[in-house]
């Protein structure tokens, strides 16, 4: 970083701002392990009561089946996105497609289209093809939804591979696919380890789609699962019950992020630098 | 392997860019595509190596007919402008790509061995580990030489090779794309706009513009005998003068602007009053000659070894001399220098050669 301007004060201005975001998430984490007397801010012992829906599921049902179902679509989201995405970009970037620009305003205007607005047509087209009410439904529907935003990045990785890495393959003599596969894929790969962590976290914290689409109790998601808590006011409020479930339903996200903050970087520069 | 172009054309959106082009590169030759930007090299050149396929005319690799071959059965080697090294590999892993993908795959062993004895001849056994990030342009430059000759290509295709190295670096690959060209034998086309380039490192150079070859012949004879007034212009650094006029009696040139010089002995019997024009190059015009010309230096510049001098011989007339390094004179003063009058060049209205 160039030294254009003082950074002391910025740092002091950001923490600032920043410190009442960090002082909720602190006593986020801090009332999942403790107990503070009525009425009182600062704990005064230490408990793991609050995480006892872990193991014991009369608690507040069966946890570890939501975030199985959870992990499901998270994961089939990435399935689904990664592969079509890695060739859909490729080709929209470098082959000459017949109506190349026309799909490309496509991919852009589906992007921006806020999907709420598509619910009530998928709704009939999930209740017409007997998908309704089915994770493969869910996963079909959301899968869809984000890959114009897959195709999209990921054209902009390809985007920075120069063309005469892929014309000196084909003059090594090796045929199209063996180029893409050895020599351009592998320079794509941040944005495929980006891509791949956004469709999960996507898939992770979606909760329209499982909601409408497939309200079924079979199907819960931890995040309808949360948000049937909360509502459901089983135990009274037991608000440290509550954060609890919800640290538990973030923690592969914040885990995630910690992995991989540089490669999701990399994304929000369009791809430019790969 | 001897190398043809027939009536070769090729167009872009229906616009020919190259047409009816026809060009031999014999065997174990290198030649030169000289032209400025836009002429046409590269597409040349990408055409024989299948980057782009021709719009007619037949490509020619030894008595092969290649034309409808696509790139990956031409087996011609070529470095790109920018190198094009697979940033993601080893400097040994991008040379042996070539290899690797041959059918059938050679052995390890196999493998291994072409790698290092291409990497000897190319001065590179030292750098294999290494990542293309971690080399500077001149080696990258070898790498690329590296890899387009470890699968023995009948042609090696070169762009530009050396428009991205700095000055001296040019300087040494010059030299060392020529060795290793004559190491190997190969038959090699540059394509290149440095005329020095493709006079220094080439058995022939083929000048081009506008998708049109207009001449192929040795460096020294094409710098001695140009076709055409472009060629002239084209070759030589510093560059040719050109003075218009016509012929007046006597076997004298006449400028408009009033400065008279005796003919090329050879052009004595053309017919009084025919508008031509001369080409002095820079170094037949000093301190020898046949006939002599004065005028006032304007201007000096020093180059180390030569110095080159602007004399306005006439209102607006500026003859450019290169000399060895004298002190004697400067701007300002009044010179009467020779000029050796058979050794200009002289063209027709239409720019061809008289
Ligand atoms: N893909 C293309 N589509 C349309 N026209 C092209 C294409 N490639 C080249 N041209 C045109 O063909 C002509 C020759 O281009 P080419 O690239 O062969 O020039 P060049 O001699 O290599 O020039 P330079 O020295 O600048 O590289 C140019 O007028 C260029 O505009
Ligand atoms: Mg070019």
């Amino acid at each position: 970083m160039t030294k254009n301007f003082a950074i002391f004060p910025l740092i002091i201005l950001l923490t600032i701002v920043s410190l009442p975001i960090a002082v909720m998430y602190g006593f986020l984490i801090l009332d999942t392990f403790t107990d503070a007397p009525p009425g009182e801010l600062w704990p005064d012992r230490f408990t793991l009561a609050h995480w006892r829906f872990l193991w014991d599921p009369s608690v507040v049902g069966n946890v570890w089946k939501a975030a199985g179902n959870s992990l499901i679509l998270a994961v089939s989201i990435i399935v689904i996105v990664v592969p079509i995405s890695s060739l859909a970009g490729y080709a929209v970037s470098r082959l000459n497609l017949p109506f190349r620009r026309f799909f490309l305003a496509g991919i852009m205007v589906m992007h921006a289209f806020p999907a709420v607005t598509l619910l009530i047509g998928v709704f009939f087209v999930l209740k017409f093809t007997g998908l309704y009410n089915t994770m493969i439904g869910v996963i079909l529907v959301k899968g869809s939804l984000m890959l114009p935003f897959g195709i999209w990045i990921m054209k902009g990785f390809y985007d920075a591979v120069p063309w005469e890495i892929e014309m000196a393959g084909v003059q090594d003599g090796a045929s199209r696919l063996t180029v893409f596969r050895r020599l351009i894929l592998p320079q794509v790969k941040p944005g495929l380890v980006a891509l791949s962590v956004f469709a999960f976290l996507d898939g992770w914290g979606e909760y329209l789609l499982p909601r409408i689409l497939a309200p079924g109790s079979d199907m819960e998601v931890l995040s309808v699962f949360l948000n049937e808590l909360v509502q459901a006011d089983q135990l009274g409020y037991d608000f440290n019950l509550f954060k609890s479930v919800g640290v538990f339903y973030t923690l592969p996200v914040i885990i995630l992020f910690v992995l991989f903050q540089n490669r999701l970087m990399n994304i929000f520069g369009g791809g430019t630098k790969g | 392997m001897r190398l043809q172009l027939q009536n070769f054309t090729k167009c872009f959106d229906g616009t020919p860019v190259i047409e009816g082009l026809d060009l031999t590169v014999e065997d174990g030759e290198m030649l030169a595509l000289l032209g400025p930007s836009g002429c046409g090299k590269s597409t040349t050149l990408f055409s024989i190596c299948g980057i782009y396929r021709a719009d007619g005319g037949r490509i020619m690799f030894g008595d092969r007919d290649v034309s409808d071959l696509p790139s990956q059965k031409r087996n011609v080697g070529v470095v790109f402008q920018n190198y094009a090294l697979y940033p993601h590999l080893t400097v040994e892993e991008n040379i042996a790509f070539p290899l690797t993908v041959q059918k059938p795959r050679p052995s390890k062993s196999e493998i291994a061995r072409e790698v290092r004895a291409i990497a000897e001849l190319i001065h590179i056994e030292n750098l294999l580990e290494r990542r293309p990030a971690q080399l500077s342009g001149g080696q990258q430059q070898r790498v690329a030489l590296a890899r387009a000759l470890v699968r023995k290509p009948d042609v090696l295709l070169l762009d530009e090779p050396l428009a991205n190295l700095d000055a001296k670096l040019r300087l040494e690959m010059r030299s060392e794309i020529r060795r290793i060209q004559l190491e190997t034998g190969i038959t090699a086309i540059l394509v290149t706009h440095d005329q020095v380039e493709a006079m220094s490192m080439c058995d022939r150079v083929a000048i081009m513009d506008k998708g049109e070859i207009l001449q192929i012949a040795s460096p020294t004879e094409m710098y001695r005998n140009p076709v055409n007034k472009f060629v002239a212009g084209f070759l030589g650094n510093p560059p040719i003068t050109f003075l218009e006029g016509h012929t007046a009696t006597e076997g004298r040139f006449a400028m408009d602007q009033g400065l008279f010089l005796p003919l090329p002995s050879r052009l004595r019997d053309l017919p009084a009053g025919q508008r031509i024009s001369l080409g002095l190059r820079p170094e037949h015009f000093g301190s020898t000659g046949t006939a002599q010309a004065s005028g006032r230096i304007v201007f000096v510049e020093p180059q180390g070894r030569e110095m080159l001098f602007d004399v306005e011989a006439a209102p607006g007339v500026v003859l450019r001399s290169v000399q060895p390094v004298r002190d004697d004179v400067g701007v300002g003063d009044e010179v009467t220098w020779g000029v050796d009058v058979d050794r200009m060049l002289a063209f027709d209205m239409d720019g061809q050669t008289l």
